[in-house]
């Protein structure tokens, strides 16, 4: 019904978080409840700031069909060693930059486990990251 | 709590004026994620933090407005996107503790 792709670049602060606002307004055009709305804002924006502070550049794709909202992602790398470690409340590489703004509470990916219905990772050390989330339409 | 209402309670000046009227909870924290996950509809948020991803984090989390303790400020483009998503941002002289106290002392709900 609807698919949307989202260049996302490594270390640009500046737009980070315009996808996401994006995605958001798409939306909310389409009817969307304001409670599926914030689950997706909560892990779209995660999924998209991992992007721009971890990978060395991927992309965002939105697609919507009658039943649900799919949000995916997939980076040129560097990939995760430990995905099970990441995965962990607190656990954060983020550097000192990323952290004095507020980011590195290692709180992304568990957030996004949290708001999706279903929550897919695959990593590849040296290759990238594909992340996949469902979000049922009730 | 109307932000008219919080304005006062908080000596705080307008930085960027928003189109909400209502509060309906509070939080404090500069750790994003953490905001991000306790965003909720209408919420006053108090941070240190003053660059545009505030504004993105307050926006999809459809909040009422951010609260800059210790007379911190914005720059004028951070307010310009403040004012383009509806989000008002104020500045108080209290430190976070006193401004936390003070909303909770007047009722309103943590997140
Ligand atoms: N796309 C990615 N590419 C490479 N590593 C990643 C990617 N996404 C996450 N990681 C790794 O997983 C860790 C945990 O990610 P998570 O989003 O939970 O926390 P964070 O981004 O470090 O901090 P926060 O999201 O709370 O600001 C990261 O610190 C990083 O090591
Ligand atoms: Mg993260």
């Amino acid at each position: 019904m609807m698919h949307t792709d989202y260049p996302v670049e490594a270390g640009d602060f500046t737009r980070a978080g315009e996808a996401s606002a994006d995605i958001k307004r798409r939306l909310r055009q389409l009817g969307v409840s304001t409670e599926l709305l914030r689950r997706v804002a909560v892990a779209s924006y995660e999924l998209e700031l991992n992007i721009v502070i971890h990978s060395v550049g991927g992309q965002l794709s939105l697609e919507v069909d009658s039943q649900c909202v799919r949000l995916s992602s997939s980076d040129r790398g560097p990939g995760i060693v430990d995905v099970a470690q990441a995965m962990r409340e607190g656990y954060s590489t983020a550097n000192d930059e990323a952290r004095s703004m507020g980011f590195g509470a290692g709180m992304g990916l568990p957030n996004m486990r949290r708001n999706a219905d279903v929550f897919t990772i695959d990593s590849v050390p040296g290759r990238g990251t594909d992340i996949q989330m469902l979000f049922e339409l009730a | 709590m109307r932000i008219s209402e919080l304005i006062t309670l908080l000596d705080a000046r307008v930085l960027a004026e928003g189109n909400k009227a209502d509060i309906t909870c509070g939080y404090s924290c500069d750790l994003l994620s953490l905001v991000m996950g306790r965003g909720r509809e209408g919420m006053a948020w108090v941070t240190v933090q003053t660059h545009l991803n505030v504004i993105a984090v307050a926006s999809l989390g459809e909040m009422a407005c951010v609260i800059l303790p210790e007379g911190i400020v914005m720059e004028p483009p951070i307010l310009d996107k403040a004012r383009e998503e509806g989000i008002t941002v104020l500045s108080s002289p209290k430190t976070a503790f006193a401004i936390c106290g003070l909303m909770h002392q007047q009722g309103i709900p943590p997140a």
